[in-house]
């Protein structure tokens, strides 16, 4: 089928303002935003910037806005958007070129609430035991590819980037609710900011926008409750 | 220009290159610089399972696993080496633990583990549990948990920088150039060790499951450097890839009972592999693919076979093959127990097939997936200068950029998240003691030079050739004739073909002339790297006039252990000519003999 693509373009060596050029191509619906990208890229515009990797949803380099939704461009189809979409790199961070951004301020938020195992016991010769019922409190966001469609797709970042953001929540969730590790008070002391986790006023966009289907608002929700009742010390 | 002063730098951010990144780290002032972030690494990709004899739920010993990896790599592989990996396995997965990584638990709370081809109960010949798992994104929390280690630990890190040479003084490593991907800008990084952890080149292969990122840079970066590749002819291609798109899908599948069914509805790996069937290695299972296909027993006629892990199917051909629970209690899964064991496996078939694997089949065809060969290292990750195992000072390399040889003609499920994890723990520690004992070689003057003039070339070439056309040339010819099954005449073509896209090459466009994330640059510059390792390839497969493991050849279906019972090195003059060498084997407790599954 023939597929119009409408695609955000801004370099800042060349271009005053950013604007939004056309491309039409044939594509059949079983291809990926992201081949179309390419086929632009490899055909009409060698000039067209953007991040990609894996090209099947796992990497996380190719979060952008499509048709007004955050979406990996690779896990979305031609089958899924219609014939005529619009690529937009995802909001509330800064465009370098086209559709990269610059991640790093998402970056920072999720290295803010110390994302890794925290236990400073002995190790035990072998492995740490857990059960299964343990292991699955925290299997949904175990998931998390930091792609930041989840972040970005939430008004309170959108307001404010100093807002630590979803993804950076569901990262700690996968912490503070891992019975091996013992700074979850410390987390959620971290999450109780200013800029924490209150931020978050349930719209579900992250949950929405999660191309891993991780329940993030639920996931949140779980960390408000930690908070709230003290429950994990 | 900038320079930067490190004692250790490692390039790449995935498994090996964090895993070395963080042993080097513990005792000299590290770096590591990755291409990507080091999230979006193609270790994230990784699926079924990590290989450690652990006996969690059945018996099980690192002197099987030893076997079944000589016997996997159709005993081309080191010995030594694969002795070496198989027994630090159990103690890497028990350490990847204590970092965090959330493995599946057995219901006493062990790390649970599944069946996995090619790994066998060595007394009975039957398939055994040792792929240490976390559902099926293993690799996926394997990079992460290593990436959170890394930062906890503090390890600097250098984010979207490209390395485009390696440099050596005195005939030792100095260190490497990079360029910014947000400027442009050249760095020079002068170390005393430099670890090259850049993974994989299947991207010269249309059908692939690898990522747009597995482009080579490391090995042709060394090649252009003087250094040989090692078996650069054996290259895996794992038989369920998403039809079409390549897109993998795991042999854990099949370790949860799936099957493959060809387009008449028969299983079909009884007749290839009597013993464990769906569980064979790799090469056996694409080649049975392909034959099915040639006989025209592909679905609908078609180059693709079905892959069914439907329930019913599993349960039935459990109770046919005699497989129970190990209570003994008869195999009952549910759709509910398959999606919780395989569900991104779920979801890519849902998102890209529209098909649905706990009711409907998955159409599958091989799909180009690994590299054997490599820059070649000994077991401590040091890199080889030739025949002789001359160590190169300062400069080693891990992962799949490597080969130590550990995986010979084909490597086997799960060995590939364990190589990174031992391999490059133990650059790591030999760089970091190299840096100790040793002064930085000077600087060579005009240190960005040679990368700069590749960068020139490309940029003020005259423009008359498509890049994605060469690409896609080269990615076709090398599937169709330098893919599963291969013939003298067949490779001859893709030789002359991929000579042709390297004269072409040389008139190649490039639009943009921009500094800031110039990735159209940077691409045509990959796409260089592709098509020299295409070449490499195809020139070390010529030369060899046997078939083992993933190199099949029609014209010489045999293994032939008298002649060609060893290693390739394949050097590229200065005027392009490639050269040949060979090294022997090194055989310890396996001698080799026909392999059956």
């Amino acid at each position: 089928m023939e597929v119009t693509i409408k695609i955000f373009r801004y370099n800042p060596e060349k271009d005053k303002k950013p604007s939004f050029k056309t491309y039409k191509l044939e594509a059949p619906e079983t291809d990926r935003v992201l081949d179309l990208l390419e086929k632009v890229k490899g055909y009409q515009d060698g000039t067209l910037s953007f991040r990609r990797s894996c090209a099947h949803g796992i990497c996380g380099s190719d979060a952008m806005r499509i048709n007004g939704f955050n979406r990996l461009a690779c896990k979305t189809l031609v089958r899924d958007t219609g014939a005529k979409i619009t690529v937009e790199p995802i909001l509330g961070l800064r465009v370098i070129k086209d559709l990269i951004v610059d991640m790093e301020p998402f970056f920072e938020h999720y290295r803010s609430i110390k994302p890794w195992l925290i236990n400073d016991d002995p190790e035990p010769e072998k492995e740490r035991y857990q059960s299964p019922d343990q292991r699955a409190l925290f299997d949904d966001t175990t998931k998390c590819i930091l792609c930041a469609c989840c972040t970005t797709s939430c008004p309170s970042f959108w307001g404010s980037e100093k807002y630590v953001g979803p993804a950076a929540i569901v990262a700690a969730h996968r912490f503070i609710f891992d019975s091996r590790d013992k700074a979850a008070s410390e987390r959620l002391k971290i999450l109780n900011d200013l800029w924490g986790i209150h931020r978050c006023h349930t719209v579900f966009n992250c949950t929405m926008a999660c191309p891993r289907e991780i329940q993030v608002t639920k996931a949140i929700g779980e960390v408000k409750m930690a908070l709230t009742l003290g429950k994990l010390d | 220009m900038k320079t930067h002063q490190f004692e250790v730098i490692v390039i790449g951010a995935g498994g090996a290159g964090l895993m070395a990144g963080l042993y080097a780290s513990k005792t000299a002032k590290t770096a590591i610089i990755t291409k990507l972030y080091p999230t979006r690494s193609h270790t994230g990709t990784a699926q079924g399972g990590i290989g450690a004899a652990l006996g969690s739920e059945e018996e099980d010993h690192p002197e099987w696993h030893t076997y079944d990896t000589v016997k996997g790599s159709d005993y081309l592989g080191d010995q030594d080496a694969i002795e070496f990996m198989c027994s630090e396995a159990v103690q890497a997965v028990y350490e990847l633990e204590h970092m965090g990584l959330p493995f599946d638990r057995t219901p006493e709370g062990k790390i649970s583990q599944r069946p996995f081809g090619g790994h066998t109960n060595n007394v009975t010949g039957k398939p055994v549990k040792r792929a240490c798992h976390a559902a099926d994104r293993t690799g996926h929390m394997i990079l992460q948990t290593l990436y959170q280690q890394c930062m906890k630990n503090n390890v600097n890190f250098f984010d979207e920088f490209q390395v485009v040479d390696l440099l050596m003084v005195n005939g030792a490593a100095a260190g490497v150039v990079a360029m910014e991907l947000a400027t442009g800008e050249m760095h020079v990084f002068h170390a005393k060790s430099v670890i090259f952890a850049t993974g994989g080149h299947g991207r010269i292969w249309e059908i692939t499951s690898n990522a747009y990122a597995f482009t080579g840079d490391g090995p042709a970066v060394a090649m252009r450097r003087g250094l040989p590749l090692e078996d650069m002819e054996f290259f895996q291609f794992h038989p369920t890839g998403i039809y079409k798109l390549g897109i993998l899908i795991t042999e854990g599948v099949r370790g949860e009972g799936g099957i493959l069914i060809n387009g008449k509805g028969e299983r079909f790996m009884e007749k290839y592999a009597p013993k464990v069937k769906d569980l064979a290695s790799r090469d056996v299972i694409s080649r049975a693919i392909y034959m099915e296909i040639r006989e025209g027993r592909g679905v609908n006629g078609q180059n693709y076979v079905y892959l069914d892990v439907r329930p019913e199917s599993v349960n039935r051909y459990a109770a046919l093959d005699g497989r129970t629970n190990l209570d003994g209690s008869p195999v009952n899964l549910t759709g509910e127990q398959i999606l919780a064991k395989l569900p991104d496996i779920v979801d890519f078939c849902r998102v890209y097939l529209g098909v649905d694997p706990v009711t409907q089949l998955m159409p599958i065809q091989p799909t180009a997936h690994y590299a054997m060969g490599g820059i070649p290292t000994n077991k401590y990750g040091e890199t080889l200068l030739d025949e002789n195992n001359t160590t190169v000072p300062g400069f080693y390399a891990a992962g799949e950029c490597a080969c130590v040889s550990v995986h010979g003609a084909n490597r086997l499920g799960t060995n590939s998240l364990l190589d990174l994890v031992v391999f490059g723990k133990h650059a790591g520690l030999r760089a970091a003691e190299f840096a100790k004992g040793n002064d930085f070689q000077p600087l060579p003057d005009n240190p960005t030079g040679f990368a700069q003039a590749q960068f020139d070339r490309i940029r003020h070439a005259d423009g008359k050739e498509n890049a994605f056309d060469i690409g896609r040339t080269m990615k076709k010819v090398m599937f169709d004739d330098m893919g599963i099954f291969r013939s003298g005449k067949g490779m001859q073509n893709a030789l002359n073909v991929v000579r042709e896209l390297k004269e072409r090459y040389k008139h190649v466009s490039v639009t943009d002339d921009g500094t800031i994330f110039n990735m159209e640059l940077m691409n045509v510059w990959e796409l260089g790297n592709l098509l020299d390792l295409a070449e490499v390839t195809t020139v070390s497969a010529l030369a060899r006039t046997e078939s083992r493991g993933g190199h099949s050849r029609e014209d010489y279906p045999d293994r032939d252990d008298k002649n060609w019972l060893k290693h390739s090195l394949a050097w590229v003059r200065d005027n392009g000519k490639i050269d040949l060498k060979y090294k022997p084997v090194v055989i310890t407790k396996f001698e080799p003999k026909v392999r059956t599954y």
